[in-house]
């Protein structure tokens, strides 16, 4: 029998961290901040209100671009809190999930052979899209020297003339980086120099806890040529509603949308419902969950740099992404031999890509008393390396 | 108060044994700063007591509790006060509110048992002066103290150990 595994399935790398996971389920005791989501349930409000729905009936297929409600809610809030006015009718989507808008962004705007730039460390589904899409993914490092904000001149180096768009995340999974509006105005002029379209996952907007969130969309005239990717998933605790959305300019939301009535039909009716409720009456729980994580932070951050990992305040989304460097450790041997040593799991950061080598992703959405019995763990640990390396010592807490 | 001690204060209310430490590394304070706080809120008479909440379903005590709602005529020059204070001043009373609505006062009394309560109420509370009317009701079950549920969840939502 021949091979009926497509070119393309096979040379996508698979997950990078199966193996942990694998190890993690045969294990008691196990404190993991290896998960990206919030320990969270979803805001009551939002829940009440799906039950409701759903004992009404509400259980069909939505119109394609999603309910019109909610719809509408999504551009009224981008409205009135960043000034981004986008045509409920034309210029939304309603998606299955930040991936799926992720992934009919990329087909959108992707032509066999095109050259996508991804900022890494990243996510780890940006590359396989591209790929999947035909396209070629390539680097561009954020590194730990410029705060893993991305730099216009790094960006720059892996500028050619096959590129066709720049995928960009911030705040960051899984560095926590957030770019300002003046980082975000140097990485414009590339962008519309080479007459690039930005697709900006912004799913971690909301957790911004040092300053306002700044959307891409609002710099300069980035609107005309910026795909924005945005969900309920982070700040709402939604991750199983599977719900986001996708803003764009017309003409490129028709493109994204052709795709997305083909694959998706609608996202689910039962999560839009949730999803509108809450946006209309669960702020306050997420404004109050948002103030929790940056407590969280807080606490992480100051027990990784006493136990001698050099972690830089991260600035948004809720993980921690210490440096490893001088325990003599790979980024995977450290993960590999806490886990086993101490039962804390945490992501080897070159999972995520160029410029992660050396680093842990902490996620702290979890409760206070794990996150610091985790740390009281990862401080014996390293405590216990210091016969082999020095550690680093910790460096102070400050936001510049 | 600044915004730290209105965060100081929400974090001690929700759990008042929190370390010093992990108090000062959220607030991002040295932690004899934080100490210097606390005290202040205590002095200040913010922060009242530390206390427990406790779930009586689990204690087998046997105790029960009643919500009393109070009609009263206010008195000239202290209105509900010295009636309220009168009231509070009872072991048995564990809150007094005066409220909206067609009652006055909103009392929570506990008792070890169901004719202890009735005593408590027809034999102190209802004769007092300026006290028109009463109305007695027995706490079957409670569902939610101060914030925090009493009951468990089926289940806690398992997460997976990873995830992107």
């Amino acid at each position: 029998m021949r091979d009926h595994v497509s070119h393309a399935a096979r040379t996508i790398p698979p997950s990078g961290i199966r193996r942990f996971f694998d190890l993690v389920q045969t294990m008691d005791d196990v404190i993991s901040l290896g998960v990206g989501e919030p320990d969270y349930s979803t805001p009551w409000k939002a829940i009440d209100a799906c039950m409701y729905a759903l004992e009404q009936g509400q259980t069909s297929y939505t119109s394609n671009r999603g309910l019109p409600a909610l719809c509408e809610r999504i551009t009224d809030d981008l409205a009135r809190d960043f000034g981004l006015c986008y045509d409920p009718e034309t210029e939304v989507i309603v998606t299955t999930g930040v991936s799926e808008g992720l992934d009919i962004a990329i087909r959108a705007v992707t032509d066999p052979g095109d050259e996508v730039l991804v900022a890494q460390p990243s996510y780890v589904s940006y590359g396989p899209c591209v790929t999947l899409a035909g396209g070629v993914p390539v680097p561009v490092p954020c590194v730990a020297a410029d705060r893993f904000r991305l730099d216009p001149d790094r960006l720059m180096e892996r500028v050619t003339p096959r590129s066709k768009a720049l995928v960009i995340n911030f705040p960051n999974n899984p560095t926590g980086a957030v770019m300002t509006a003046s980082d975000l105005k140097g990485i414009a002029d590339v962008v519309e120099d080479h007459d690039l379209v930005l697709l900006s996952d912004e799913v971690y907007g909301e957790l911004s806890y040092e300053s306002p969130h700044v959307p891409s969309a609002t710099i300069g005239a980035l609107r005309e040529r910026t795909i924005t990717l945005n969900g309920f998933s982070k700040a709402y605790a939604m991750t199983g509603w599977r719900v986001g959305y996708l803003c764009a300019p017309a003409e490129l939301a028709d493109a994204a949308l052709k795709i997305h009535q083909y694959v998706m039909l609608c996202a689910p009716h039962m999560g839009q419902v949730a999803a509108l409720a809450a946006l209309r009456s669960a702020r306050a729980e997420k404004d109050a969950m948002v103030e929790e994580y940056r407590l969280r932070r807080n606490l992480v951050v100051a027990g990784l740099n006493r136990a001698g990992l050099s972690c830089h305040l991260p600035e948004g989304a809720f993980y921690a992404f210490p440096s490893i460097e001088g325990t003599g450790l790979s980024d995977v041997e450290f993960a590999e031999q806490l886990l086993a040593e101490e039962r804390v799991a945490v992501v080897p950061g070159s999972v995520f890509g160029e410029g992660g080598a050396g680093h842990l992703r902490c996620a702290y959405a979890v409760s206070r008393e794990d996150l610091s019995e985790a740390v009281r763990r990862i401080e014996r640990f390293v405590a216990g390396l210091s016969g082999q390396a020095i550690p680093v010592p910790g460096a102070p807490l400050t936001v510049d | 108060m600044d915004e730290t001690d209105t965060t100081l204060v929400r974090l001690l209310e929700e759990n008042s044994r929190i370390p010093t430490v992990e108090l000062a590394a959220m607030l991002n304070l040295p932690a004899a700063e934080v100490e210097e706080r606390v005290r202040a809120l205590q002095v200040a008479g913010v922060i009242r007591r530390f206390t427990a909440i406790v779930d009586r379903a689990r204690t087998d005590d046997g105790g029960v509790a009643a919500i009393l709602e109070l009609k009263v005529s206010p008195e000239r020059d202290h209105g509900y006060d010295r009636i309220a204070e009168r009231i509070a001043r009872f072991d048995e009373v564990r809150s007094v509110r005066l409220i909206t609505g067609t009652y006055d006062l909103h009392v929570l009394v506990a008792g070890t048992d169901m004719q202890e309560i009735a005593r408590f109420v027809s034999e102190h509370i209802a004769p007092m002066e300026r006290i028109r009317e009463t109305a007695t009701h027995i706490i079957m079950k409670s569902y939610k103290e101060n914030g925090t549920l009493l009951f468990s969840r089926e289940s806690g939502g398992e997460r997976q150990p990873f995830s992107f």
